[in-house]
């Protein structure tokens, strides 16, 4: 396969605030009418002088086309899930979100309902979030989800909440420990850290994965529960998951199953088959939902019969004719995300899942696995790549895997990131090597979802093959790429330093000088 | 493998001739052999009871438009509903570059992947930066009580204090999440306020400042629309204190309110959701924290924050992660607070918003949203049995209206308004009944004179 040649978009496109030219206007706001100013008086008045805005804030005057310009030249710097083959972001399951859902979500049946307006005026979206809760239901065997947490942190935080009111309410305050593994995604620990736990990180076996008896030894009467990704981030499915839920409800604790990506297992196996008490799915990966530059996430978050009373307010019921939101519920955790969380994004996921079905469903995770698979198949046979803990354990990955190539580093001086920036100069985004800390050395995670070819898989292998051959042969054009993407190598100690960050522009220029960098206005 | 009749549309390789050259590439004799780590005991039996799909994509759409469409929309309606998301003008260049798919389909790429979209982010926060006068400005969080709630945990840590101030003005939404929040780490104490003004209580702050108090939070304008007018003596009593002043605002009210941090402010919040961003059923909102750029400031907060820096080549920006070893995705199970995937999507948004507006767009919206909001509080205020506004402190953009002496329930009044195509102001009666039958009406740009006419013209006729 020859690879295409390729360079990304480069317009060196000006900060925004560097195009301003006095006087120009992008929009003209609603006009007041002069019978509201006919009697000239000051609509400030009662204002103290104090709060009145002394100076006009210092945004930039531009005409409507080049605002517009501006970002799409931005937009043409970015390489979004449908411009690249972006299986490189492992953990993250890229893949494609229908466009016909797009539509949907921008009809004002969507975009313009306000949050609180009367139950009968929105049967509709209650409909919607009504069934699709009953699709999670029956995706993951556990009798009640919540639609509010607006991403899976928040939604991982939003069930070590919930652990925490069961165990309150039983009298058992005291249990103030929550178990992890370190290949459960960071904010399996997060989440319940900033819910006031104490968090425990168990690590992995030789397998891979957390043994049992390593669960066995971090329960105590101060655990509240568990909280883990299966498979995680190696792509390993630890098969004794049954098991150590057992061992923790043994302890007194509660277990959630982090599905933020359970594209492998989609109708294969549920987080009831296993006992777990809690789970979230993350829309915006497993459920195709575009992930937004990172926004308008749902973490939805299932839970058993018996902690659905802590479920934050409002539930979504329905009588059989009326669809109604239901704000009585005495032991409820209460808010998590103001109103309904990110309702459109649930619209898109029921709509993704109506067209699938149960058959399409499983489809989804054959494939991902499938591809998975072929991928790691192709590059079986690139030097210095290899599959984490393969000389250990023998078992196909899931929809994911994690590699290392500590071998094509320790040969060549070449690192994992290093290659990563390299691939950009290809037409990839840069992959993701790893969560931290990188246990598995020199990591690299690749998942290709269930959207991507074969010929997409091949392509991108001999992209991998390509620069790992470089690596071994000409090494300094990979640790000096990329060449051929928007920009060039960037130091990344200027943003550890707090003489030379800069979140905004005006304390870049506070920092750099007034000229440092800048081209003038262009455009 | 399914036994589907056509490939589907999403999934490319579920042709079945090509799944089975995959498998022999593999080496494997079916896709069951690739499961061989779960259990059977851990196995769905059989298929999972789902709706029968809808392939085709015109009956999917049909089909969920066809739900959709039951919904009554405020593009339909004639709304006044505010209260925490509100109904502002979204110009069509905002639609245009949020619906971009590099944009809406771009996640976790980084500086060289993504530098348009790192550019965009890096953009808002330095255009926020300038109406909040501050020089750093957080990536989004969740929403404004997400926002608040990180204010004063980080107001908390910076000054090693666990208690903060709240008046009791903050809508019970928005409270429930601050609560939640900080619950395990800063003690909420409630400031009530002025029942004529809607100010704060100032004898009850000063009561109520110690040592041991983190910070002092109040909104511009509030909850029930007032604009807090002794911001400066608030902030003064909480720096006489040793304590941090922590104001929310609603952005799009800058244009003619001071920026914060000139009456006091040590840390900004707010919901850049009134910048161009649709309600959504309040799926619109983004949270924001604005703060001086110091490395002790920098260092608690918990969000992404993107830096402008340069590269190998001269000239050239480029842009990465601020301290990111300050995140949750570093600290883990020792995070102070988690982080993830939030509303970066709107922050570019909010960025080509305010690029549009400008700084005279701004003055003269806000202006505008003043006028028109007091225009409609006359119109209310001389039918009878109505008061508005209920309080004399001056207002932006929502002000209450208490309807007690009509002999009507807000509820009954909505219900009315609804049926002549109209929604009503938020009902108040529930989470402030010491208000009676009060509601929370919002008016912006969007309402025109006639709008407005026609909301106490319809009040009439419901409450004669």
């Amino acid at each position: 396969m020859t690879l295409r040649p390729f360079h990304q978009a480069s317009w060196n496109e000006p900060i925004l605030l560097e195009l301003s030219t006095p006087g120009q206007r992008g929009i003209i706001p609603p006009q007041i009418e002069p019978e509201l100013t006919a009697s000239g008086e000051d609509p400030l008045a009662g204002v103290p002088e104090v709060l009145r805005r002394s100076r006009a804030p210092q945004l930039p005057e531009c005409s409507q086309p080049q605002v517009l310009r501006h970002y799409l030249r931005l937009s043409q710097e970015t390489l979004g899930n449908d411009v690249n083959l972006h299986l490189g972001l492992g953990t993250c399951t890229m893949k494609y979100s229908p466009k016909v859902n797009e539509e949907l979500v921008r009809s004002p049946k969507v975009a313009d309902l306000h949050p609180s307006q009367d139950d009968d005026t929105v049967q509709g979206m209650l409909e919607v979030l009504y069934r699709f809760e009953r699709m999670l239901c029956e995706i993951s065997g556990l009798s009640r989800f919540t639609l509010q947490p607006a991403g899976g942190s928040q939604g991982v935080y939003a069930n070590a909440r919930m652990m925490h009111a069961y165990h309150a309410a039983r009298g058992n305050a005291d249990r103030d420990e929550i178990i992890t593994t370190i290949f459960s995604h960071p904010c399996d620990g997060a989440g319940p850290a900033t819910a006031g736990y104490k968090v425990i990180t168990v690590y992995a076996g030789d397998k891979g994965y957390a043994e049992p008896d390593a669960i066995r030894h971090a329960v105590s009467e101060r655990t509240a529960g568990l909280m883990i990704t299966n498979p995680e981030d190696t792509g390993l499915f630890n098969p004794h998951i049954d098991e150590i839920v057992q061992i923790v409800h043994d302890a007194g604790g509660l277990c959630h199953y982090d599905q933020a990506n359970a594209n492998g297992i989609l109708g294969i196996t549920r987080a009831s088959d296993a006992g777990f008490d809690l789970c979230q799915f993350n829309l915006h990966k497993t459920f195709s939902s575009p992930h937004c530059s990172m926004g308008m996430p749902v973490g939805a978050c299932g839970v058993t019969a018996e902690l659905a009373p802590f479920l934050p307010v409002p539930t979504v019921e329905f009588d059989g004719s009326r669809y109604r939101l239901e704000y009585d519920r005495p032991q409820s955790i209460g808010k998590i995300r103001a109103f309904h969380g990110v309702p459109a994004t649930v619209v898109r996921s029921f709509a993704w899942v109506l067209s699938l079905g149960a058959e399409g469903l499983r489809e989804v995770a054959e494939t991902a696995v499938l591809n998975n698979n072929y991928l790691a198949s192709r590059l079986a046979d690139v030097p210095g790549v290899d599959v984490s803990f393969a000389e250990t354990n023998s078992a196909h990955r899931l929809e994911q895997i994690r590699y290392t190539l500590a071998r094509l580093q320790a040969q060549t001086g070449v690192s994992t990131l290093d290659v990563a920036r390299r691939t950009a100069d290809f037409g990839v985004a840069s992959y993701f090597p790893s969560h931290e800390p990188w246990v598995v050395p020199e990591p690299m995670t690749l998942e290709p979802s269930e959207s991507y070819s074969r010929a997409d898989l091949d392509e991108y292998a001999e992209i991998i093959a390509e620069v790992s051959r470089e690596a071994y042969e000409t090494p300094d054009k990979v640790t000096s790429s990329p060449h051929d993407s928007t920009v060039h190598k960037m130091d990344l100690e200027q943003h550890d330093d707090p003489e030379r960050w800069a979140l905004t522009w005006r304390g870049y220029q506070r920092k750099r000088g007034a000229t440092a960098g800048a081209r003038g206005a262009g455009s | 493998m399914s036994d589907a009749p056509s490939a589907h549309p999403y999934i490319p390789n579920s042709v079945p001739a090509v799944r089975r050259e995959m498998l022999d590439a593999i080496g494997v004799g079916s896709v069951d052999e690739l499961f061989g780590s779960i259990p059977e005991r851990l196995r769905v039996p059989g298929m999972l009871d789902l709706p029968e799909p809808l392939r085709g994509e015109y009956e999917l759409r049909r089909h969920v438009m066809g739900v959709l469409d039951r919904n009554e929309s405020c593009a339909e309606r004639l709304s006044f509903l505010g209260g925490g998301c509100w109904p502002h003008y979204v110009p069509a260049v905002c639609d245009e570059i949020v619906n971009r798919g590099e944009f809406l389909t771009a996640y976790y790429g980084d500086t060289y992947g993504d530098h348009g979209k790192m550019q965009a982010l890096f953009e808002y926060a330095s255009m926020l930066g300038e109406l909040v006068e501050c020089d750093a400005v957080s990536q989004p969080t969740y929403d404004w009580g997400a926002a608040a709630a990180t204010s004063i945990c980080m107001a908390a840590r910076l000054t090693g204090r666990q208690a903060a101030l709240v008046p009791a003005s903050v809508g019970a939404e928005r409270r429930s999440l601050i609560e939640g929040y900080c619950e395990p780490w800063v003690a909420l104490e409630t400031v009530p306020f002025d029942a004529r003004t809607g100010l704060l209580d100032l004898d009850r702050v000063r009561d109520a400042m110690s040592e041991q108090i983190a910070c002092v939070y109040f909104e511009m304008p509030g909850f029930l629309g007032v604009i807090e007018t002794q911001a400066e003596q608030i902030a003064e009593l909480a720096r006489e204190a040793g304590a941090m002043t922590v104001v929310g605002v609603d952005p799009i009210s800058l244009g003619v309110l001071e920026a914060p941090p000139r009456y006091g402010a040590d840390i900004v919040c707010g919901d850049i959701q009134p910048l161009g961003i649709h309600m959504h059923y309040g799926g619109g909102l983004a949270g924001f924290v604005a703060s001086p750029d110091s490395e002790r400031f920098v260092s608690e907060y918990p969000m992404f924050l993107i830096g402008l820096g340069t590269t190998a080549v001269e000239g050239e920006y480029a842009f990465g992660e601020v301290v990111w070893d300050r995140t949750s995705y570093i600290q883990r199970g020792d995070s102070k607070e988690y982080t993830g995937t939030t509303q970066n999507l709107f922050a570019i948004a909010a960025g080509a918003y305010l690029a549009l507006v400008g700084p005279d767009g701004l003055g003269e919206l806000g202006r505008g949203i003043v006028q028109r909001a007091r225009y409609a509080a006359e119109r209310l205020e001389a039918l009878r049995g109505v008061r508005a506004p209920v309080f004399s402190a001056p207002f932006f953009k929502e002000f209450v209206a208490d309807f007690s002496d009509t002999g009507k329930t807000v509820a009954e009044i909505n219900r009315a308004l609804r049926e002549r195509g109209l929604f009503g102001g938020l009902d108040l009666s529930g989470q402030y009944p010491e208000l009676g039958q009060s509601a929370l009406f919002c008016v912006t740009e969007v309402h025109t004179k006639t709008d407005i006419d026609r909301l106490a013209d319809e009040l009439e006729e419901v409450l004669r």
